[in-house]
């Protein structure tokens, strides 16, 4: 194992600006305050304020709603509940999202009935936010209560087999061989059950949107939090049978989503809607409270079982999971697979399933699935490694993959084995004594030292942008994807500067606007593979125009070279055998006498590469925790992330993205918890004194490696993505280090103190 | 049987709707003077009347820290504070620290550190630091931490915010021990992709 000192990534000129650390471009917007928010744009005319008020019960029904004490407030408007709100679209298909899963979408205010504590009931609509949120608090609601179930362990007898439909989930892999006769006959074995309950996403910024009505027609600009404006218009033009001039959605800024943001959320249907019948400009921001009353990354239970034989080779591997959902949609997650791609075995069994309960649809939360399964199957793995005698690093070595197993394709690229080493390297693995209870510091505080390993898909979408040189030689880009803190600003700006060549100055990267060329939403870590390659293509599209306007120009020196044999550097088109044959691009533009350039671009996944290999990114994570074994306070003091993800189009936003996804994974393992009480089936913490996430105090040292990769077959741009692989490994490495420390073996997340002492 | 539950205000006898009032704020040099209701957060105030919409709202309880702004350079939550009681003090928000085109030193170390990643609880994470760096009592980077976190960041952004605190603090001198980035270039060819 050799240590690695920090190198420059693969540069080929100094003008290549991919793979530079190069600030965020939306960096000075942020720190300055004039980045806008879903709730700080203005509006024409006056601005009304929409406080929803949500239910207290779990189940049952409206039997009463006293609207008439509230409206004779004067200044309260209107109180919109599911007596007074139109019916709109008839039929599931149109409250349908580009990622909602199978089932019947909840409508908001529609019928009395109550299927979820915190249900949005009423939207009270007044003339300034302070009367909104007074006349909400003093309306008076009667409900017929009926009892209610929100205990996902009394339904497990009701557990079906989670139906396929929703974008990205794939089924659990086919079983092989026999599992029970392997798992019986091998040597060394573990059997667990692992647990998690319900968390919320909770960005920073609550949802919120502000509708500028604008007084023709029904057109309206639609300032949402969302992570993908797209997905919301094509919801609300469902809905409201509106075009799509009428409802234009337009989200410059997201506060965080981190999988929140993927479907549109309640408050934009009742701020359009509040719209539509006051005709007015409207405002809708949820309170933090009702952050904790929509999706959430569902409590899931699951087994798993692990034998090995003598050597420490994997013979049985069996992972199964059963996850809760909403009564009216089935919300699925990708859970045990990924224990399968990782690891082979020639003895495996899959399962995954769902029970219903009285709560909303959970929804995707970063690494969605990835992060449940992961935690159990690294803490599993890690177990089992214990039973065989072995290191915990060793044992993954021993049983390291080439291919993915689960569909017997080869990987597009895999250093995870570079990631282990390099990592090792970092943390100084070898100075590990593997006795349990072994190490200690300074003051007599037990240390522990874990290891985990993770993957996630690199998967693409279909994506569009639009570029434009105009005849000053400045560059506009634009496509309707999202930031919601990725980075995708910076790294876009920097595809098409290196893409025609041109300095980052003079490129302008705009998104998040209906009247851009439509984008996936932002999730799933495939905005940079498929947004940047459209806005490749895009910008490539520029180029070849630029280069038939060179070709047209007196004695051109391009004349004749393809523009597979040219190259865009230093504000130049140049030939690549000779690149003294070369025109300004200034020069081009000044000559051609167009105003402007554009053209568009667009982006796919390869459905050929797709059937014949699997395309992933890995990471290896190292931890150390030190434990108070009197107090059972944990504190994570040492993490090495190391993540092999393709090509790395920006170090310092990726290496961005892999803290967050550091920290998402800390604060599972040691903090997250949506409490449920099941006599009043509601969740009790929801705010942010009680649902805990890390404060500043509680992150230390985070090292991040990025183990590069060359692969232009997982995306034609080189890239993985990072959003999510970052928060893989590091819950479980947790876990496996507490164990290292303390002998204990915690299996129930979050790892609090109760759990040790 | 069903059981009937009603949804109804704790204390029956809620106020009535009082009137607006003018109340002037001096924010960021300039008095400005708005009607609102008596109960206006000082948060709501700069939000909605005075469109200054860089201080946030993350939880409007005073839990997170995102909507921190500065009162005769001290840091406090704005939410809070009743606007009202706040007049005839200097109220400075992240918009009185330095422009988009004029970053204070603060804001420029946040953005080379990448000291944020969405960017909604950075006004107040670089208010609250500004309110350190006034109090003047820490120094290393365990007090930093400490006294930061009172603001809350989804994204995880606290190395780097740390990093980006302490430089300012120490005038560039500081060395932060909070973890490092090391690539590994791209290996020969595509290692390990053929079966």
């Amino acid at each position: 194992m050799s240590q690695t000192i920090a190198t420059p990534p693969t540069v080929r000129l100094d003008s290549d600006v991919i793979g530079k650390p190069i600030n965020r471009t939306d960096g000075p917007a942020k720190v300055s305050g004039a980045a806008k928010y879903a709730a700080e744009f203005g509006v024409t005319g006056p601005l009304w304020y929409g406080y929803i008020v949500n239910s207290p019960v779990a189940k049952g029904k409206i039997t009463k709603i006293h609207a008439d004490e509230v409206l004779a407030i004067p200044g309260v408007q209107q109180v919109f509940s599911h007596e007074n709100v139109p019916s709109f679209a008839w039929f599931d298909r149109s409250y349908k999202d580009d990622v909602a899963p199978g089932g019947s979408p909840f409508r908001p205010l529609h019928e009395p009935e109550i299927m979820f504590s915190l249900q949005p009931v009423a939207l009270v609509v007044a003339d300034t936010f302070e009367l909104a949120r007074y006349a909400a608090s003093v309306l008076r609601i009667e409900y017929e209560v009926e009892k209610h179930n929100t205990d996902l362990e009394s339904v497990i007898d009701e557990a079906y087999d989670a139906p396929k439909g929703k974008t990205g989930f794939m089924p659990p892999p086919k079983p092989k061989g026999d599992m029970d006769k392997a798992y019986q006959e091998a040597p060394h074995k573990i059997a667990g059950e692992y647990i998690h309950h319900a968390q919320h996403q909770n960005p920073m910024e609550m949802f919120a949107t502000t509708v500028d009505w604008l007084g023709d027609g029904k057109k309206m600009k639609i300032y949402d939090k969302t992570q993908g404006a797209p997905n919301v218009q094509q919801y609300l033009m469902k809905i409201f049978s509106l075009s799509s001039d009428e409802a234009r959605v337009i989200s410059k800024f997201t506060g965080g989503g981190f999988g929140s943001g993927l479907r549109p959320q309640y408050q934009v249907f009742l701020a359009v809607m509040a719209a539509l019948e006051l005709e007015h400009s409207v405002r809708v921001v949820m309170t933090r409270t009702q952050m904790f009353s929509f999706g959430h990354r569902p409590h899931t239970l699951q087994k798993l079982r692990i034998a090995s034989d003598d050597l420490g080779h994997i013979q049985a591997l069996e992972h199964k999971a059963l996850a809760e959902t909403s009564q009216f949609e089935n919300a699925t997650e990708t859970v045990v697979n990924w224990t399968g791609i990782l690891y082979n075995s020639p003895n495996t069994n899959f399962d995954y399933q769902l029970s219903k309960i009285d709560v909303f649809t959970p929804l995707d939360m970063r690494a969605p699935g990835a992060a449940t399964g992961n935690f159990a199957s690294e803490s599993a793995i890690d177990e089992l490694s214990y039973k065989a005698g072995k290191d915990p690093l060793d044992f993954r070595l021993l049983n390291y993959t080439y291919s993915d197993p689960t569909e017997n394709k080869p990987f597009t690229s895999k250093r995870l084995d570079d990631c282990y080493h390099e990592g090792a390297a970092r943390f100084g693995w070898d100075q590990r004594n593997p006795e349990p209870r072994s190490m200690r510091d300074e003051k007599g505080m037990l240390v522990g030292w874990g290891v985990a390993a993770g993957c996630w898909d690199a998967s693409m979408q279909k994506a569009a942008a639009k570029a434009v040189l105009s005849a000053d030689g400045h560059l506009t880009v634009s496509s309707a994807t999202n930031d919601q803190g990725a980075g995708t600003y910076v790294i876009m700006t920097q595809m098409a500067a290196q893409t025609l060549g041109l300095p980052m100055q003079q490129v302008t990267f705009s998104l998040g606007d209906t009247n851009m060329p439509a984008a996936p939403v932002q999730g799933g870590s495939w905005t940079a593979n498929s947004v940047g390659a459209a806005v490749k293509d895009a910008c490539q599209e520029v180029g070849k125009k630029l280069l038939k306007l060179a070709q047209k120009m007196d004695d051109s020196p391009l004349a004749g070279v393809d523009f597979e044999d040219a190259q865009f550097v230093d504000g130049h088109i140049r030939a690549n055998e000779d690149i003294t044959r070369s025109v300004a691009i200034a020069d081009i533009l000044a000559a051609s006498g167009e105003d402007k350039i554009e053209a568009d671009g667009k982006a796919g996944p390869n459905p050929i590469n797709q059937l014949k290999y699997s395309m992933h990114s890995h990471n290896a994570v190292f931890v150390e925790v030190k434990v108070d074994e009197d107090l059972g306070t944990i504190h994570v003091t040492r993490v090495v992330n190391a993540v092999a993800a393709g090509r790395i189009m920006n170090p310092k936003t990726a290496r961005s993205q892999v803290l967050g996804g550091t920290v998402w994974g800390l604060s599972m393992a040691m903090m997250e918890e949506t409490y449920l009480n099941n006599e009043l089936g509601r969740y009790m913490n929801h705010n942010y004194a009680e649902y805990h996430i890390p404060v500043n105090a509680d992150i230390h040292k985070i090292d991040v490696i990025f183990v590069e990769e060359e692969d232009d077959i997982a995306s034609p741009i080189g890239v993985k993505g990072v959003g999510e692989i970052g928060m893989l490994g590091v819950t479980a490495a947790i876990a496996n280090a507490v164990y290292h420390a303390t002998g204990k073996r915690v299996r129930e997340l979050p790892l609090t103190s109760d759990k040790l002492l | 049987m069903s059981l009937q539950f009603i949804q109804e205000p704790l204390d029956k006898t809620a106020p009535r709707v009082v009137p607006a009032q003018s109340v002037t704020l001096n924010v960021n040099g300039q008095d400005r003077t708005i009607q609102i209701a008596p109960w206006t957060s000082l948060l709501d105030a700069l939000r909605e009347y005075l469109d200054l919409t860089g201080t946030k709202k993350g939880c409007d309880h005073g839990q997170c820290g995102a909507c921190t702004v500065l009162v005769d350079g001290k840091r406090i939550n704005s939410c809070l504070a009743l606007a009202t009681v706040y007049q005839g003090k200097k109220i400075q928000t992240i918009e009185g620290l330095g422009t988009e085109d004029n970053l204070s030193p603060l804001q420029q170390a946040f953005v080379d550190h990448d000291a944020f990643q969405c960017g909604y609880c950075t006004p107040g994470q670089i208010c609250s630091a500004q309110g350190l760096i006034n109090e003047g009592r820490c120094k290393t980077e365990d007090e930093v931490r400490e006294h930061m976190s009172g603001n809350l960041c989804r994204c995880g952004a606290y190395t780097n915010i740390l990093s980006a605190v302490m430089e300012v603090l120490h005038d560039g001198e500081a060395v932060v021990d909070n973890g490092v980035l090391i690539t590994v270039p791209v290996a020969s060819t595509k290692a390990s992709s053929v079966e």
